[in-house]
């Protein structure tokens, strides 16, 4: 597996694993979009207060949720192709049913995000004669934003680690599929091994640090929180910017004592 | 019309009906395998990251973090695919595969990919479960040396009750995941449900006595798999919801004390 012959090999057929980080990549962003607007869609449907929509958007989420994406893509590449379009390309139904499986996820996303925002913001912006819309693009939206944006990133690292969904039906050119080829190839089978760690180091180039960036937002917001529910550390003006806010908390963690003890010694000052 | 009888004629045929089944219990039998095995490899890994923090058993944290990152950033289908070209496997009694209603490769390919799905899953099970030891109060830990516990004691008498509390309602969902993972097994074998699925969709016209496969084929088979998939997976997540729900009022009475 790691003698350099076989990644003198990888190195020399290149051509054939980049083909299939782009179709990869290609799929990733066609799914994010089409997910992306399907989430918006039905995490609005689901927190509507409407009850058709509610239910529409529950039974679609349910569904997708509880079925396997391979399926999925399955029946959509088999119902199209058998109904006699012929060139109804894999990579297309791919595309198609990551951001049909994803929608459903992200739609939970968005639910938990606006759910997070206090009713009264609504109330607020309604009385001040915002629309519906308007208040949502304007008021909510912006807030959920910080709130949605780990699970989110979160669910993109998924959706990159699901494109391989088309190689049951075959001639996706996902990175998968395409090391797979390559891996059972005649002339190029000595190299399987190989072949297969090396597609396995370019996903997790790409996911590790996606999922550490989610992880570093998350806990940012986590100690924004515990922040925020301490009034008597909140010493910080408002406007203050993320680096100076994550100083800070740094600061407060270790150095909790010295604050405790400052505040203190000013209101033991007063007695005196 | 007839062609849509004739593909409901599959339904009707007992033969096909069990060796679908059968799948349906494979495709259960893996996933409990790697849902155990994950768990308890997964509680290793998240108490050696978390506790294993100073002195020469740092390495050892430092091994599970690789693990778990490597594991949780890279696709299940490379690990079936690097388990199948590259794990060892015993060999196996053919009266033991028999049993199974198997052949011995067969019986081969599902080890690797239960390895691969174990592995898999372990990383994920490990983050979960770190999430529910990272969620009791650190003041248990204080409280429990206080009163003579060594550090194994404090951990089994009364971190890991509260954590596995915490962390049923994920544990839960996590088994729905492992579960529509376990059809990631069809690209390499027709062991589990998806994989005997996908290939009676190819062999339709043996069935339905048609001279090709038809849409109707296509729709009658992918419905039974999705409800088959949808009713175990649907029954888990009302399980947890109902669940999550008695843990919150449990959460809130305690307020309210």
């Amino acid at each position: 597996m790691f003698k350099a012959e076989s990644w003198a090999a990888l190195f020399r057929d290149y051509r054939i694993f980049l083909n299939g980080l782009i179709a990869t990549v290609q799929m990733t962003l066609v799914g994010f979009s089409i997910a992306l607007i399907l989430g918006i869609i039905l995490g609005l449907f689901s927190t509507s207060g409407k009850k058709p929509l509610r239910i529409i958007s529950r039974i679609y989420v349910e569904f997708i949720q509880n079925t396997p994406l391979m399926l999925q893509a399955l029946f959509l590449f088999y119902a199209v192709t058998f109904a006699g379009f012929r060139g109804f390309k894999p990579l297309v139904a791919g595309m198609l049913a990551l951001g049909i499986y994803h929608g459903a996820y992200f739609s939970e996303v968005f639910r938990a995000g606006i759910e997070a925002v206090p009713k009264g913001q609504s109330e607020a912006a309604y009385s001040q004669g915002f629309t519906y819309v308007q208040s949502m693009w304007y008021i909510i939206l912006p807030q959920t934003i910080k709130i949605i944006l780990p699970p989110m990133v979160n669910q993109v690292v998924n959706l990159i680690k699901n494109t391989s969904c088309m190689l049951l039906v075959g001639g996706a050119v996902d990175l998968i599929s395409a090391t797979n080829a390559y891996a059972v190839g005649l002339s190029t089978a000595r190299y399987a091994a190989a072949a297969y760690v090396f597609s396995g180091i370019i996903f997790f180039a790409i996911c590790f640090p996606l999922s550490r960036i989610a992880a570093r937002w998350e806990q940012r917001l986590k100690a924004r929180d515990q922040q925020g529910n301490i009034p008597k550390k909140k010493n910080a003006p408002d406007n203050v910017s993320d680096a100076e806010l994550d100083r800070m908390i740094g600061e407060n963690s270790d150095g909790e004592l010295a604050s405790g003890t400052r505040e203190n010694s000013s209101e033991g000052g007063g007695l005196e | 019309m007839t062609e849509l009888q004739a593909s409901l004629l599959m339904l009707s045929n007992g033969g096909l009906m069990s060796y679908f089944f059968k799948g349906v219990a494979f495709t259960i039998i893996i996933a409990i395998i790697a849902i155990v095995i994950g768990f308890v490899f997964g509680s290793v890994l998240a108490l050696v990251r978390n506790y294993c923090v100073s002195g020469p058993q740092r390495i050892l944290k430092w091994l599970a973090v690789a693990y778990i990152e490597v594991f949780r950033n890279t696709p299940l289908m490379l690990w079936i695919f690097i388990c199948l070209v590259s794990f060892p496997v015993p060999s196996i009694p053919v009266a033991w595969a028999e049993a199974i209603a198997l052949s011995t490769t067969e019986v081969q390919l599902l080890f690797k990919s239960i390895v691969a799905l174990v592995l898999f899953t372990s990383s994920v099970m490990a983050e979960i479960i770190r999430g529910g030891l990272n969620s009791v109060d650190k003041g248990q830990f204080e409280a429990g040396y206080s009163q003579g516990f060594t550090f194994v004691q404090v951990l089994l008498y009364i971190v890991l009750p509260q954590t596995i509390r915490a962390i049923v309602p994920t544990m839960l969902s996590q088994i729905i995941t492992t579960i529509k993972d376990t059809s990631y097994i069809a690209n390499i074998a027709y062991i589990e449900f998806l994989g005997r699925v996908f290939r009676m969709i190819q062999l339709a016209p043996m069935y339905t006595g048609q001279p090709t496969q038809n849409v109707s084929d296509v729709f009658v088979l992918c419905g039974l798999a999705c409800a088959i998939y949808f009713t175990i997976n649907f029954a888990i997540s009302l399980l947890v919801r109902s669940l999550q729900k008695r843990q919150k009022t449990v959460r809130v009475a305690y307020a309210a004390e």
